[in-house]
């Protein structure tokens, strides 16, 4: 338990610390945000879908969560570069705690910066249909942080340098959040598309965050939380097994 | 238990290369034993496969007798170590790195205050510890290593050159600490250092490395006499030859501690 909770406080002491780093992953949401919601606003609502700004912000919480969780997980490969990893794989606790206060550490940031993006959006006009409904959509949140966090962890433990880290980010991260429906509906998309969006976790995500904010989901809720859930098992099974095997 | 480390014919290959070549030594509960040898010839790497963060190719361990693929957690309960490069958290301050290791190690949070404000002292950082660690200098970030390292009082204490680029002041006194954690509670020291002085007046058995492969093992005067030589750095260089190969070392060594002084300052 200590050994957890050390973990968990020293991810978000780190974070804390480095303000650049929540200003810069504050940015990035918020661009995407006001550029396509304003941009794309009228084209959608001609469309006859509604109010753009109101569909795009849960995608967007979905973006800003995913980015900061794997950009977590991926630690792992600054701490070996940095040496700390060695101070932590030789403590005597087992690496299974350690993985598991790693993962909830970055999981709270993720969440902690979706609720910031999430707040940030009711500037522009997003507002939830029913604010009761706020508490189970932070629940979702961190559901979707644990699983991007725990696929960080797993893919940042067998990578041994910084090089990998680029390649995350373009094959891995911005293909799921493109193809999550983040930015556009998941209802009447081209066949092949539409099977594509069904494999990318962060789908399931943001339609249940659009489901408990908006009214306005595609698949349930009841799919998207078991998908979530059972995703989140996995990763965190396969993050913990890889980080247990670490070699210095 | 006769032997508190018993390596038998341990050997670890990076692709066709063998770091270490099927060496054996053992170390008795309570021993200062120095592990020396020049640079490369695979100190670091039988380190870590004694203290689980490397799988060896072949060959058997014993730590405390757990063996470390078996049973890593045995193993990790039953040694502290220094490592030869940083592993302390910058973004950290330096109290907060003592009082991560100690949470991590299990020190009972009365006795874990108590002794992070005694080493600290010892150090000569309880003024700085609310500094974050990546403002430190290399030798005082050194320091910090060698302090959390004492926070808890293992059966095994590893030290992969502890003193390089430390001080004499804060050499001496680490020694004497080890020493009297040494007597008092019986902890055996395992170190590295390229101090031949430091290996001759501390360790109270020596073994000599090179290539991966042990070429000499013994007391001080046993080597001295095998040798024919008066100190160790005589018995140290007849062993491992060629002066071309130590004025390399030697630069190696250089490099490497202005490499760490540079970080530090960074
Ligand atoms: N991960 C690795 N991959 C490939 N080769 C390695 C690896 N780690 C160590 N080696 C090689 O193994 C040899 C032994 O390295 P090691 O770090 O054990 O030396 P050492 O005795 O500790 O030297 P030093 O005095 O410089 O610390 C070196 O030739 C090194 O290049
Ligand atoms: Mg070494």
């Amino acid at each position: 338990m200590s050994t957890i909770y050390i973990m968990w406080l020293r991810e978000l002491k780190r974070y804390w610390r480095s303000k650049s780093r929540i200003v810069g992953s504050l940015g990035q949401p918020l661009l995407f945000l006001l550029a396509l919601g304003y941009g794309m606003g009228s084209v959608f609502q001609r469309a006859g879908e509604g109010n753009y700004i109101n569909f795009l912000a849960p995608g967007i919480v979905g973006m800003s969560i995913i980015f900061t969780a794997v950009f977590s997980g991926v630690q792992v490969i600054w701490d070996r570069q940095f040496g700390f990893l060695k101070e932590t794989m030789v403590a005597p606790v087992s690496r299974f705690n350690i993985m598991i206060g790693r993962t909830l550490g970055g999981a709270t940031i993720a969440t902690l910066q979706g609720v910031v993006v999430f707040l940030l959006a009711l500037i522009p006009g997003f507002r939830p249909y029913n604010w009761a409904l706020m508490l189970p959509a932070v629940l979702v949140m961190f559901l979707v942080a644990v699983l991007f966090t725990a696929l960080g962890t797993a893919i940042a433990s067998v990578l041994s340098d910084m090089q990998g880290f680029q390649l995350i980010m373009n094959f891995l991260v911005m293909p799921l959040f493109f193809l999550s429906g983040a930015l556009f509906p998941l209802s009447g998309l081209p066949a092949a598309l539409s099977l594509v969006t069904k494999f990318d976790p962060l789908s399931y995500g943001i339609d249940a965050l659009r489901e408990l904010l908006l009214n306005q989901g595609v698949f349930g809720l009841g799919l998207d939380t078991s998908v979530l859930a059972v995703v989140t098992l996995i990763f965190l099974a396969a993050g913990s097994y890889l980080f247990s095997k670490i070699q210095i | 238990m006769d032997n508190i480390i018993e390596v038998l014919e341990l050997t670890k290959r990076f692709g066709d290369f063998a770091a270490v070549d099927n060496i054996s030594f053992t170390v008795k509960p309570g021993e200062i034993f120095a592990f020396l040898g020049p640079n490369g010839a695979g100190k670091s790497t039988t380190i870590k496969m004694l203290t689980t963060l490397l799988a060896s190719t072949s060959g058997s361990v014993r730590l405390n007798g757990y063996n470390p693929v078996n049973s890593p957690g045995l193993v990790r309960r039953s040694f502290g170590i220094v490592f030869q490069d940083p592993s302390l958290d910058d973004e950290l301050t330096a109290w907060e790195n003592m009082e991560f290791h100690g949470v991590l190690y299990g020190v009972e949070k009365k006795l874990r205050r108590r002794r992070i404000e005694e080493l600290m002292n010892f150090v000569e950082l309880w003024d700085r510890r609310k500094s974050l660690v990546k403002q430190f200098s290399g030798g005082m970030k050194r320091r910090l290593e060698i302090a959390r390292g004492l926070l808890h009082h293992p059966k095994v204490m590893f030290l992969d050159e502890p003193t390089l680029g430390l001080d004499p002041q804060t050499r001496n006194s680490m020694w004497t600490y080890l020493q009297k954690l040494n007597k008092e509670e019986g902890v055996t020291v395992f170190f590295t250092t390229h101090y031949m002085e430091e290996a001759a007046k501390i360790a109270q058995r020596i073994a000599i490395i090179d290539h991966g492969r042990i070429i000499a093992i013994g007391k001080l005067e046993e080597l001295l006499g095998e040798t024919q030589t008066t100190s160790l750095e005589e018995a140290f260089l007849k062993l491992t030859g060629s002066t071309i190969r130590d004025e390399e070392a030697g630069a190696a060594d250089q490099m490497r501690m202005r490499h760490q002084v540079w970080r530090g300052r960074r």
